[in-house]
């Protein structure tokens, strides 16, 4: 399985906020245990998706200079379920950031109806930190391969996500 | 200007919010690691809070200082700070009482220096300074 869960970035601002969002689906397997009978996104997969969306949003700020690492959220509120064929919107704002990392506050809805929100603490770690080796890469927000979700925009409709200020035009 | 009992009802709020302890459990005494259970991890978001809550800078380092002593490097010696560590400690932890840790100046006593009160006094001289 890709640990990938947001399926498009929609939108950065940078320093201030981003928008992803990620649909539903009853091919993803978990979701045929969780629960019999009554398929709902699994709450921590929600988180991570979340986390991926603020994650990104941190990362930019510094061009990428850091690999960030959820450490620790310090609330996070569980609202309401998604089910298969919602489109769960994911609005993250950047609250702090610092050398060593950064908060952000990241809800998620589907249409009008809040889902989750949460608060959520990364840390920043350089390419060369010795204690890079004893991490599991899967506790990595984002990785290159998460990146591509920034290119999505332009496969679908051709146009490119819009980057706030920036445009990169047609 | 924020009275110390102020100060204190105010870290003991954002303390008992990041480390998920009970307020009575925070008196001024309590250590950050032992009694109240921090980790690393958390002090980054108590800078955070505080930071907010009080509107003062703290820079990398300057609560919580990483490396405060280590062998080899002359501050610590089979396991217990030397005298020279124990002056690096009182420039790096001007807040943490030096005299009561000196005591037994264990090397993995350290962790006790960072109390609440500590932390009361590092906010009223931040405040104090106008940073």
């Amino acid at each position: 399985m890709r640990w990938i869960w947001i399926d498009r970035f929609e939108e950065l601002v940078k320093g201030v906020s981003a928008r992803a969002i990620k649909n539903v689906t009853l091919a993803e397997d978990h979701l045929h245990d969780h629960f019999p009978g009554f398929p709902v996104m699994p709450a921590s997969l929600m988180l991570e998706g979340m986390a991926q969306t603020g994650g990104i949003l941190l990362g930019d700020l510094h061009d990428f200079q850091h690999i960030v690492i959820l450490a620790k959220v310090p609330k996070v509120t569980f609202h309401s379920w998604a089910v298969p064929g919602d489109s769960l919107v994911y609005d993250a704002q950047l609250l702090d950031q610092r050398p060593e990392g950064g908060t952000v506050a990241v809800t998620a809805s589907v249409d009008e109806r809040l889902v989750a929100e949460a608060n959520i603490v990364f840390v920043h770690l350089d390419q060369n930190d010795p204690q890079l080796g004893s991490i599991d890469q899967k506790n990595f927000v984002f990785s290159m391969k998460l990146m591509g979700v920034m290119e999505v925009g332009r496969a679908g409709s051709g146009t490119a996500a819009a980057t706030g200020s920036e445009s990169e035009g047609p | 200007m924020a009275t110390h009992e102020e100060i204190l009802a105010k870290i003991q709020e954002i303390l008992a919010d990041a480390l998920g302890a009970d307020e009575d459990e925070v008196s001024a005494s309590a250590t950050l690691v032992g009694d109240l259970g921090a980790e690393s991890i958390d002090f980054l978001d108590i800078v955070f809070n505080l930071e907010k809550t009080f509107e003062i800078k703290i820079k990398r380092g300057e609560l919580f200082p990483e490396n405060l002593a280590a062998e080899g490097d002359g501050l610590a010696a089979d396991g217990v700070v030397t005298e020279d560590g124990l002056a690096k400690l009182r420039e790096r932890l001007p807040f943490a009482d030096i005299d009561a840790f000196a005591a037994d100046p264990q090397v993995e006593n350290i962790q006790d220096l960072f109390t609440v009160d500590m932390l009361v006094k590092f906010v009223a001289a931040k405040q104090e300074a106008g940073e």
